[in-house]
């Protein structure tokens, strides 16, 4: 049945190249835990996006309840972790796996860093590497204050002030990202658009500069 | 081995699709029976609520406003709801619901110029009989809800409105 579907849309859009293209390629040994065990370490940047899809999937599925406004973002976040069902799972899979990222992501930048892998010609994939780090950062910093509760008002506040203390544009840089002089309504709403907006999109185009790379420049070689 | 025994290369598809089938559906468990929870959710039941005093009530449907808490998943609050009540023929106090039957407008009794003494839904011409029965050939399909209705004390209370049989 599904090959008879498959058939039938390939006879007629020749997709078969398509996807060849992404999932055929081979696997030199030395990324192999099968041949090496300490292989393993070639793992971390999968990892890292299977956590971040997680993350993207588990954040969709929040904002069916999340509301971001002062009166009642509290409020919504409370119901959902303990009035729907699974809903302390879901919240539980976000809030961890918020944090596992940052761990993968640092585990993955150091097996990069200490095999070399960096070196010419990629380069440049370093660099994306990097602005998908702060990327991340930029997401816990943004989703930290969503709960609106004491420790997520006060760690952006403390978050603000660290800004503040930019030299020349300090100032200019708070005001932004509160959306005003004090951190209330307005920091909550823009901090929502942030976190589930801008920064996501962001992140799935420097991933997907990430992933173009690696396949064109293939992985670095054995040590 | 014989031909009917599966490849080495299948053996590993099957099993490679199982455990990440496996896997994914332990993923996306929690997060569908999360986003399906209203679905599963039990209906709220209603406290009757004192809406007037009997002595009001006419042999002329009269729509009376009354206050109820709802519970809406964080956000509680009171809301006005409205009830079209009269005494019937035999003395029972009827409560109907003022929400057509057809698309949830609201009915108005007696404003028809052309049908007098029936409720009308001015968005589709829909009409009701005085018991809210739905006339046949306008738009509604069921008649009016009727409210839980109770009587104590002289005070007339009422709950949820709930659906009866089509006409």
């Amino acid at each position: 049945m599904l090959q008879k579907i498959y058939d039938w849309v390939d006879e007629r859009l020749d997709i078969t190249p398509l996807w060849r293209d992404v999932a055929d390629h081979e696997v030199p040994e030395h990324v192999n835990p099968a041949h090496h065990f300490s292989a393993f370490v070639y793992c971390f940047g999968g990892l890292t996006f299977f956590i971040t899809v997680i993350q993207i999937l588990s954040g969709m599925f929040l904002t069916m309840y999340y509301v971001p406004d002062i009166v009642n973002a509290w409020e919504s976040v409370y119901y959902l972790q303990n009035e729907v069902a699974f809903g302390v799972i879901v919240r539980g899979m976000h809030h961890w796996g918020a944090s596992l990222v940052i761990v993968m992501m640092f585990l993955h930048t150091l097996r990069v860093f200490f095999q070399g892998a960096y070196k010419k010609p990629r380069e440049l994939n370093w660099v994306v590497g990097v602005l998908i780090f702060f990327v991340m950062l930029g997401l816990g910093f943004t989703g930290y204050l969503l709960p609106w509760d004491m420790k997520a008002l006060f760690a952006t506040k403390v978050g603000i002030e660290i800004a503040m203390t930019i030299p020349v544009v300090g100032p200019i840089a708070k005001t932004f990202l509160a959306g005003g002089e004090i951190i209330g309504a307005q920091t909550l709403t823009r901090f929502f658009a942030i976190h589930v907006f801008f920064l996501p999109a962001a992140l799935l185009g420097l991933m997907g500069a990430h992933f173009l790379m690696i396949r064109k420049q293939g992985i670095s070689g054995p040590l | 081995m014989s031909k009917e025994d599966i490849s080495r290369r299948q053996f590993l598809n099957y099993t490679l699709t199982g455990v990440g089938g496996f896997m994914a559906a332990g993923m996306l468990m929690p997060m569908v029976r999360f986003a399906l929870d209203p679905i599963l959710k039990e209906g709220t039941d209603q406290e009757l609520v004192a809406v007037t005093s009997t002595e009001e009530i006419a042999n002329e449907p009269k729509r009376f406003d009354f206050k109820i808490k709802q519970k809406d998943g964080w956000y509680e609050s009171d809301v006005t709801q409205s009830a079209w009540v009269y005494k019937a023929k035999n003395g029972d106090i009827i409560a109907l619901s003022p929400i057509c039957k057809h698309l949830g407008c609201t009915v108005d009794w007696n404003t028809d110029p052309s049908h007098p003494n029936q409720f009308f839904c001015p968005c589709h011409l829909g009409r009701y009989t005085k018991d809210g029965t739905n006339v046949k050939g306008t738009a509604p399909l069921a008649p009016l809800d009727v409210y839980d209705s109770q009587v104590k004390d002289g005070k007339l209370y009422l709950g949820k409105a709930k659906p009866r049989k089509g006409a």
